[in-house]
């Protein structure tokens, strides 16, 4: 296996340009939680010029949709969701600063433009692993769309949270087509 | 007749659902096990492991085995002499309500704890509440979009069948596996070959979206629902368990080879391991008709029954 590169969020543009498909990585530091709904607010709030409920420049969003935590549990399961249902949206976050997004599977051709084109990459982690990433994630606060429930944006706080490459800033994919 | 009462239906529900998000079935653990000691693929081989782990540690650690807790797909066989006691007026409690959001229903909702699907129901909504489990449902598809806040409404198959037994067998499906599934009417004199490419490709499509390795749940034959519903009813089948005739056997067998080339394996990252198992059920069909459906299963193919 090869070594994993160790990264800290917010990303520069350096951390992202030493990135390529297939390198195995692991991420400390904030993350940021959205899905479909709230993917289409945050897209709404910057059209209308609205102040978004985090600083998109550097950040990571991760498509994930946790359980409710216990009590006394930082948070349930906390996997990945499809990655391919943000298509329509990633694009205008990344160009308004967004440096990495954390899901599964495959993204669309727009989004890979707007990766080289803006300098950002996209991460996959493992597909219904909820219980054992749940184990990297070290704090959860909902910070905005509450009325969303599970869909709600989180900041999370993550310690090396496993992840591999799957699509890098030069237009590479670990994924073959 | 038999009498079982409204609580013991929702009761047994309740515990299928919780077992369902904390418990890997064990033919599903036995086959990710398996995949794991023949995959060739060190990466594969890697993933398998941490998925055997993630059951590991949903069980012990009490974490649900993936964020996706399903939606719940109840398959209930009923014996044609078993009947629904309805809870006493006495212990008529309010419960989450299940066929609509918003309090105008508020009144209904004590209406509503009578029939057989009332107590799978209530069932359903009390496992998500204890067992916090996600709640992945909306009640409208296209409108509103709002979270119906208990799981609920399930998603009911019933059956009448000879007897005195009445057969729950639940299945959490999660929405990016169901996503992937389709369905293809066929010429009736499509070659096995063609069903077979089909069906390959099918699974292709589905790649690393829909969180491989996979349980490809098939139904041929039937009419337009039907061949759908077998492909979802395939996946309450034991996965050792083979199709009866010895003929969809087979279909089987080649349809994993099939699918275990393409060499997408565990998370679409590659590896021999793209499927754990294919499942096939048939029914009858029109002389001029050939359904058929393919259901995506995802490794966290969470099904699991009880008898009452
Ligand atoms: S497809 Fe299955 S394993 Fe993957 S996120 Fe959905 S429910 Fe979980």
């Amino acid at each position: 296996m090869s070594e994993i590169k160790k990264l800290t969020s917010p990303l520069t543009q350096a951390d992202v340009r030493s990135l390529k498909a297939g390198d195995q990585v692991s991420l400390t530091g904030v993350i940021y939680t959205a899905r479909d709904i709230a993917h289409k607010r945050l897209c709404k709030a910057i059209d209308s010029g609205c102040e978004l409920p985090f600083e998109l420049e550097g950040a990571i969003i991760y498509f994930c949709g946790p359980t409710p935590a216990r009590p006394g549990r930082v948070i349930g399961a906390a996997g990945p969701t499809t990655s391919s249902r943000m298509d329509a949206f990633s694009p205008k976050l990344i160009a308004n600063g967004l440096k990495a997004m954390l899901g599964k599977g495959y993204r669309g051709a727009e989004v890979r433009e707007a990766l080289k084109k803006y300098g950002a990459v996209h991460f996959s982690t493992i597909g219904g692993a909820g219980a054992l990433l749940s184990r990297y994630i070290t704090s959860a606060e909902v910070i905005a769309y509450e009325d969303l429930g599970a869909e709600a944006v989180r900041k999370l706080k993550v310690v090396d949270f496993p992840a591999v490459v799957a699509y890098d800033a030069q237009g590479r994919s670990v994924y073959s087509s | 007749m038999r009498y079982i009462k409204f609580e013991k239906i929702a009761q047994i529900v309740e515990s299928l659902c919780v077992s369902a998000g904390y418990e890997l079935p064990d033919d599903v653990l036995a086959a990710l096990k398996e995949a794991q000691r023949k995959e060739t693929n060190p990466g594969a081989a890697k993933i398998l492991n941490q998925l055997i782990e993630n059951a590991r540690i949903a069980k012990e650690d009490k974490i649900p085995l993936c964020q996706d807790t399903g939606l719940a797909v109840v398959f209930v066989e009923q014996g044609s002499v078993v009947a629904v006691k309805p809870p006493e007026l006495d212990t008529i409690c309010l419960m989450p309500d299940t066929r609509g959001s918003g309090d105008e229903n508020r009144a209904s909702r004590i209406e509503h704890r009578e029939t057989l699907f009332d107590a799978i129901n209530a069932g359903v909504a009390a496992g998500c509440e204890k067992g916090f489990l996600r709640k992945s449902v909306v009640a409208d598809p296209l409108n509103k979009r709002e979270n119906t806040g208990s799981n609920t409404p399930a998603i009911i198959h019933h059956s009448i069948v000879p007897g005195d037994k009445l057969k729950i067998t639940i299945i959490a499906k999660g929405g990016g596996c169901e996503n992937k599934s389709q369905f293809r009417m066929f010429k009736p004199t499509a070659e096995r070959e063609e069903i077979i490419d089909w069906i390959v490709d099918v699974v292709r499509t589905a790649g690393a979206d829909a969180c491989p390795p996979f349980v490809v749940g098939v139904g041929i034959g039937g009419d337009f629902e039907i061949s759908c519903l077998l492909s979802k009813k395939a996946l309450c089948r034991n996965l050792a368990a083979r199709n009866e005739d010895g003929f969809y056997a087979e279909l089987e067998a080649d349809l994993l080879s099939a699918i275990n080339a393409l060499g997408l394996g565990p998370q679409g990252l590659g590896g021999d391991t793209t499927a754990l198992a294919c499942l096939v059920e048939t029914a009858p069909c029109h002389i001029a008709s050939l359904p058929v459906a393919v259901n995506i299963e995802c490794h966290s193919h969470r099904h699991k029954s009880a008898v009452l």
